[in-house]
């Protein structure tokens, strides 16, 4: 297969996944890349890190109240599943539709809607914003228990408009508080068991137990709403109908998804491709995957434009480095603290900072996020006791009968880590690097020793450099 | 030094989780404090006492030993309208200074743009922690994060000096070229190199420092001691920021509260003392707060999210004392079982700013507010 099948493949993998190892390169590769493609957007079986398995390890995340077990539980899925669009996209709808414990005090509500994102994730618009609207975690996140029949409660009507769908200045206050009636009754069942919980337990107003939907009709406001110009005894399903049928909401998701995507910034040749992705929206009925797919196979995406057009959040980039070092695989002393780690970046996960979700694209860097996020990848990429790290040295040693020179040794390390491409002036600097200790002989490498950790230093270089830190 | 606002350098310590006010600054002689807190409550006769009615609790004697000094001041009632029980909310309250809506920038992120508009210094401001606590953040203006000022930097699992150097050599070539008009890697390059300076002159500010001052051997210890090498190392920092976890005392309160306020003191007492043995005790002042106080009843065994509470300014040019009303424990006048706050938050970040630093607060705080005669 050529470097340029590659070099795409790694590129597409980035993006719909958490970059990929040379094996997994080279299998996605011979598959071809629309194979790819479907297959990524039809995943099958995630074979992730079993839950009964992350539970004989880990305790706390067993019964997943809290915020950091509940977050490295989730991380686990993400570094070891074999669908890797699948959480890559839960991850997509965590930061749209942005739930955190802060409200909460309940992490396995949010694990709940999570897996809700996971199974419905890349299914059709308007079943997402269903499922949302009955959520438990969404409903007491965006206060719509005092939602009430004659006495409304705006928030979650607001928001599903300005924040889930259509986006600000394509409906009117009126709008708002129509939808907000059409969502009365829509709220927790057991709400008056968790009353009483709230007013002795107030580490955990809602209780302990599991949060249910329920529609009460008692407290439904069932008279006409008048809502996006139509006319009728809305319920909050007609009013999702409504929203998916607009063009507003086609465009607004369109370009959330591009820019998760493809690239930070829609640019001229980016609008085309939101235009592309607005039709199969509507063509397929609202299918997520149909948009994914028009974006995929577009050659905008698969053009040199757009590699590197997106800053890796903070999450990404984590999962990213872990999965490339074979770290985590099994249950491992000190998961938590991975957690901690997506924190001390910028991203804790179940943690955004408001309901806007995270400012992304520049806004993930400052310096304080940039020396943690090249201090974690430079040490796992760095370690060259770490599993894949090791794959690498094998393959560096295999592909190679002699001593390497410093530049075959920066340019083979740079297409291990993921056909990177960096400017010329950094593979200028990386390459005096790794001439310090002239060609490297790596025949009859030994653990950890000096020609290893040679590899592993030059790792370390490529994974702080500017390129690594983009998508 | 001192007379020149210039010198003058603003240490915050953060106490996160909301630290019980009433069992910290105790009202003993108050029969109703008994009533409402049959458990969770400090005897009388174990207070250190301020006053015929107030004083701290065990744990606070070097907190003490300053008040005595005249160099506490004493924010009581402190909070803000429309209180938020949420831990993370009501701390983003505290750090972006608005209440009302989600606000984006941090207070303190805005003091350092204004001391610093150019960005000229990467270390005006400092944080001693891992990640950027919301106060610090304002786009674009660099703020330096340190866990351990040891090892600050890049790299600090590097166990051979010579590879680290290297390392850090190339990092700064390729952080520092050119990126070929593109936005994205211009940012990052300026980024990366801001913080690699940053590291840089950091790195030399245990060397430069030496202290008879023995600080207590605690986390928060380690950073105050951090602050004040860096102080001592003359780096033009002018906002320092620390934090200490674990003040949500549900349960078990007695126990947790009084360890707390043992190393939030002695570590205190300690900065003082060492800032003095430099010569520098009119260089520093230290606000301590919490994102709120806890209910006014006990819970049997700890006590649950509350409102208002207390601050604490210390320094030697703070005229030490009680500002702010101490708060009725009387039932109507509580607020839905908590405190009730008399003194916005901001009245006291504005005397901070006005009175110590020299700025003007209006900006950074979202508002005109009164000020505390507290210097």
């Amino acid at each position: 297969m050529s470097t340029h099948d590659l070099t795409l493949m790694a590129h597409l993998l980035r993006r719909a996944g958490f970059g990929a190892t040379p094996d997994e390169l080279e299998i996605y590769a011979a598959r071809g890349y629309e194979t790819t493609v479907e297959a990524l957007l039809n995943p099958g079986e995630a074979q992730a890190m079993p839950d009964d398995i992350i539970r004989r390890y880990h305790v706390d995340q067993s019964e997943l109240r809290q915020l950091d077990g509940a977050g490295a539980y989730w991380l686990y899925r993400m570094v070891t599943t074999q669908c890797p669009l699948q959480e890559k996209m839960a991850l997509f709808w965590h930061g749209l539709f942005a739930t955190g414990y802060a409200k909460l005090n309940q992490a396995r509500a949010l694990l709940n809607q999570i897996d809700m994102f996971r199974r419905s994730g890349l299914g059709r618009f308007d079943s997402l914003l269903l499922e949302l609207s009955k959520d438990p975690a969404m409903l007491l996140w965006l206060d719509n228990q005092d939602n009430h029949k004659g006495a409304i409660n705006e928030n979650y009507g607001r928001e599903l408009l300005e924040l889930f769908s259509m986006g600000i200045g394509h409906y009117s206050e009126d709008d708002v508080k129509e939808a907000a009636r059409a969502f009365t009754g829509w709220t927790l069942k057991n709400a008056e068991y968790m009353a009483v919980r709230a007013s002795k337990d107030s580490i955990w107003p809602y209780g302990r137990i599991n949060w249910h939907f329920e529609f009460r009709e008692d407290d439904h406001d069932d008279s006409d709403k008048t809502f996006l110009g139509e006319t009728g005894p809305f319920n909050g399903e007609q009013i999702i109908d409504i929203i998916a049928r607009q063009e507003a909401t086609a465009r607004f998701i369109s370009q959330r998804l591009f820019q998760f995507f493809a690239a930070d910034e829609i640019d001229v040749d980016g609008e085309p491709v939101v235009e592309a992705m607005m039709q199969s929206y509507f063509d397929s009925g609202y299918a997520i995957r149909a948009m994914l797919r028009t974006l995929f196979n577009a050659d905008y995406f698969k053009s040199a434009q757009t590699r590197y057009a997106r800053v890796k959040g903070p999450v990404e980039l984590l999962v990213g480095g872990i999965r490339l070092a074979g770290s985590y695989r099994r249950p491992t002393l000190g998961a938590n603290q991975l957690a901690f780690q997506a924190f001390y970046m910028g991203q804790g996960l179940l943690a955004p900072p408001t309901v806007e979700g995270w400012h992304e694209g520049m806004e993930w860097i400052d310096s304080g996020a940039l020396v943690e996020r090249i201090n974690f990848v430079a040490k796992e990429l760095g370690d060259v006791s770490k599993p894949g790290i090791r794959d690498l040295i094998f393959r560096l040693d295999a592909a190679n009968d002699g001593p390497l020179t410093p530049e075959q040794l920066v340019d083979q390390c740079l297409a291990l880590v993921g056909q990177l491409e960096v400017d010329a002036d950094t593979r200028d600097a990386l390459i005096e690097f790794a001439a310090q200790d002239g060609d490297l002989d790596l025949r009859g490498h030994q653990p950890g020793d000096a020609a290893e950790t040679r590899v592993g230093n030059v790792l370390r270089m490529i994974a702080s450099t500017r390129e690594y830190q983009l998508a | 030094m001192g007379a020149n606002t210039q010198d003058k350098a603003l240490v915050v310590i953060q106490l996160s989780g909301g630290n019980d006010y009433l069992n910290t600054v105790v009202p003993y002689t108050n029969d109703l404090y008994y009533d409402l807190r049959p458990t969770v409550h400090i005897a009388a006769d174990e207070v250190l006492r301020l006053n015929d009615t107030h004083g701290f609790r065990p744990g606070m004697e070097a907190m003490k030993q300053l008040w005595d000094e005249g160099q506490v001041a004493v924010i009581n009632g402190i909070g803000y309208p429309k209180p938020d029980r949420s831990h993370f909310r009501s701390m983003d309250i505290w750090h972006t200074a608005e209440p009302e809506k989600i606000g984006t920038e941090g207070w303190l992120g805005r003091v350092i743009r204004e001391l610093d508009p150019s960005g000229e210094n990467v270390l005006t401001g400092v944080h001693f922690g891992r990640g950027l606590p919301r106060a610090l953040g304002c786009r674009g203006v660099p703020v330096a994060s340190v866990g351990d000022l040891d090892t600050y930097g890049l790299y600090p699992d590097m166990q051979d000096e010579w590879a680290r150097k290297a390392a850090l050599g190339t990092f700064a070539k390729m952080y520092g070229g050119a990126a070929g008009g593109d936005v994205v890697r211009e940012y990052l390059g300026q980024t990366g190199s801001d913080a690699l300076k940053g590291a840089d002159i950091l790195r030399t500010a245990p060397g430069k420092y030496t202290s008879t001052v023995e600080y207590p051997d605690t986390g928060l210890a380690k950073n105050l001691k951090s602050i004040a090498q860096v102080m001592c190392a003359d780096l033009g920092t002018r906002i320092y920021y620390t934090s200490l976890g674990g003040w949500d005392t549900h349960s078990g309160e007695l126990l947790t509260h009084a360890k707390l306020w043992h190393e939030v003191s002695s570590g205190v007492g300690a900065l003082m003392a060492d800032l003095k043995a430099h010569g520098r005790e009119d260089e520093a002042v230290i606000l301590i707060f919490s994102e709120f106080g806890r209910r006014v009843r006990d819970n049997g065994s700890g006590c649950d999210h509350g409102s208002g509470g207390g601050a604490f300014v210390v320094g030697s040019a703070v005229q030490g004392g009680m500002y702010g009303e101490y708060p009725s424990l009387r039932l109507e006048d509580q607020l839905e079982g908590d405190l009730h706050f008399n003194n916005d938050f901001r009245c006291t970040y504005t005397t901070l700013l006005e009175q110590w630093m020299g700025l003007e607060a209006a900006s950074i705080v979202n508002g005109q507010f009164e000020q505390f005669a507290c210097f």
